[in-house]
């Protein structure tokens, strides 16, 4: 991969002037990647990672994952089924899976009722699907690279060594 | 208190002092200081090595080692210098696991050194060398290096001093403090010299896998090295395992011998932990390395662009994560400018004086520090700058 997206995808906020610096690359170079890669889509959006445990004094809002257990259609196989699934908003993450079970569907909503009701009647009644499995988040620990309930660990090197 | 109230040893009171002592004692009065001073990576150690020691302790094993080290480990330190060099070790009689590099040193300089004899350090260096060849009964004999070289060895220096008579060469690439690391041609030049006198030649290897432009060239992959090179290298800087106290010397079995002998008396072995660890790295730790490499590389070629604009003229080192710049610019002494710096604007760096006493025009930069603080460090430096001119 392009280290240009490599240090993007980890600091979306990371400066072109400096990119241009690290990479030894003419800032005009950084740029224009940046840009192609945004017109392709490549890069789809710039967001922050926000750590949802440390806002105590916020209502949490609950996350499930649902197993789901399909009947594929004729011609279109997953596609299309997922499509109606991934359409809905509450829907955050949609992949198909070799296994026990078809498709895994991350839903959040505010509350545990939310995102129950969501599942019995938006969910698990459509057709040619045959079964669900909720699972609901109690503690997330570390969320796509990002370890969410330690601090830092504080640096213990001597300021000045040999 | 008078000085020889206790009648204390007139060798290592004549030592002189660390220079970088009486500036670590000053940064700990501190709070907020940014540091560019240090000399051990800032990446913790992988998580799959430290899971692995941690096992290891939970089977049990805390126990003294074989004094040589596990000869799992011995054997597959043999196995890569095997592959890295093409000149095979036996992992019985020819390789002994120290606790890191400095232990390493120590013993390999005592096992060799009569009293008197001369030892070629080269500067500026590592600041343990001229010290260790001192407590050893040698003599350093300082071989400076220049700026008009690129802080390069010039090999007609060397052979000055070889045809003066010397007994070995501590040689260290990529160096501490200047980054500098030697092609495969230039290392010719070197082995050449050593294979015509003769000169033993202390070889630390320990930045050898964070070399950022070129592949590094051990001097044992050269013809007929195995006789004179003493091979030392460890697992503090690529690995990111300063803490774990692991390195390690390949050499003919009569020096491994006699190292041995001073080891089992003094250290006995190295911690059973950090070889449990070490032989985890060894197994499943290039990956790793690499990625911190990748990282390093990015930001030294920031830091040394940077630097430059800000008028103190940095050459770009190959290795290890030291930047050796040149502060002339300012007219300040380099034991001046850190502590000024140090002072006004919370910004650790090493004055040159602490590697070469003709350092004075230079400060060690360390890049292992994450970017943000670099970049931070690097705003408080210019900020510096600009309120002396
Ligand atoms: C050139 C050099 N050799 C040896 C050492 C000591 O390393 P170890 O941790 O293996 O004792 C260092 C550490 O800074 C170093 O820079």
């Amino acid at each position: 991969m392009d280290e240009i997206l490599e240090i993007l995808q980890n600091n979306a906020k990371a400066d072109s002037k400096d990119m241009a610096k690290q990479l030894n690359l003419p800032e005009q170079e950084v740029k224009k990647r940046i840009m192609e890669y945004e017109k392709k889509g490549v890069i789809i959006k710039y967001k922050a990672i926000i750590n949802k445990e440390l806002l105590t004094d916020e209502i949490q809002d609950v996350t499930a994952l649902i197993e789901v257990k399909v009947t594929p259609q004729k011609d279109k196989g997953f596609d299309s089924i997922a499509e109606r699934i991934y359409r809905f908003p509450e829907v955050v993450s949609c992949y198909l899976l070799s296994g026990g079970y078809d498709l895994l569907v991350i839903v959040r909503g505010p509350d545990l009722k939310t995102v129950s009701s969501f599942v019995s009647e938006k969910l698990a009644p459509m057709e040619n699907i045959n079964g669900t499995v909720t699972h609901f988040i109690l503690k997330k620990y570390k969320d796509d690279g990002d370890i969410l309930i330690s601090q830092h660990p504080k640096d213990t090197r001597p300021a000045v060594s040999a | 208190m008078k000085k020889n109230k206790y009648d204390l040893s007139k060798m290592i009171e004549a030592l002189p002092p660390s220079g970088i002592r009486e500036f670590f004692d000053l940064v700990l009065t501190m709070d907020d200081v940014v540091s560019l001073g240090v000399g051990e990576p800032d990446f913790p150690t992988p998580w799959h090595i430290c899971e692995s020691a941690i096992f290891s302790i939970e089977q049990g094993l805390t126990s003294y080692t074989s004094n040589k080290g596990m000869l799992d480990l011995r054997s597959k330190i043999a196995h890569k210098i095997q592959k890295k060099c093409g000149v095979a070790y036996d992992p019985e009689e020819e390789v002994l696991i120290t606790v890191g590099v400095s232990e390493a040193m120590d013993v390999v300089l005592r096992a060799i050194l009569n009293p008197g004899d001369r030892v070629a350090v080269i500067k500026p260096s590592y600041v343990s060398y001229s010290p260790c060849v001192i407590m050893a009964g040698g003599v350093p004999v300082e071989i400076e290096c220049f700026p008009e070289n690129g802080f390069k060895l010039d090999p007609s220096d060397l052979e000055k001093e070889c045809k003066k008579g010397l007994k070995a060469l501590l040689l260290n690439y990529p160096c501490n403090p200047t980054g500098v690391s030697y092609t495969e041609e230039e290392l010719k030049t070197i082995a050449q010299i050593i294979k015509n006198y003769h000169l033993l030649t202390l070889s630390d290897e320990i930045y050898d896998s964070l070399t950022y432009d070129f592949e590094h060239t051990p001097l044992l992959s050269f013809p007929d090295m195995k006789e004179l090179v003493i091979y030392l290298n460890g697992f503090s800087k690529g690995y990111a395992m300063t803490g774990w106290r692991i390195g390690y010397v390949a050499a003919p079995r009569e020096i491994t011998g006699l190292a041995n002998k001073i080891h089992q008396y003094t250290m006995l072995c190295a911690p059973i932990m950090g070889q449990f660890a070490a032989v985890e790295a060894l197994r499943n730790g290039e990956s790793e390395v690499e990625v911190m490499k990748k990282e390093y590389k990015r930001r030294r070629n920031f830091l040394v662009s940077r630097l430059n604009e800000m008028g103190l003229k940095t050459f770009m080192p190959s290795g290890a994560f030291y930047t050796y710049s040149q502060i002339s610019s300012t007219k300040l002494h380099a034991k001046v400018f850190a502590k000024d710096l140090l002072m006004k604007k919370r910004v650790a760096v090493v004055p040159g004086t602490a590697f070469s006493e003709k350092g004075d025009q230079y400060i060690r930069i360390s890049y292992a520090s994450s970017f943000e603080n670099i970049k931070e460090a690097l705003f408080r430096m210019e900020d510096f700058l600009k309120e002396l001119k």
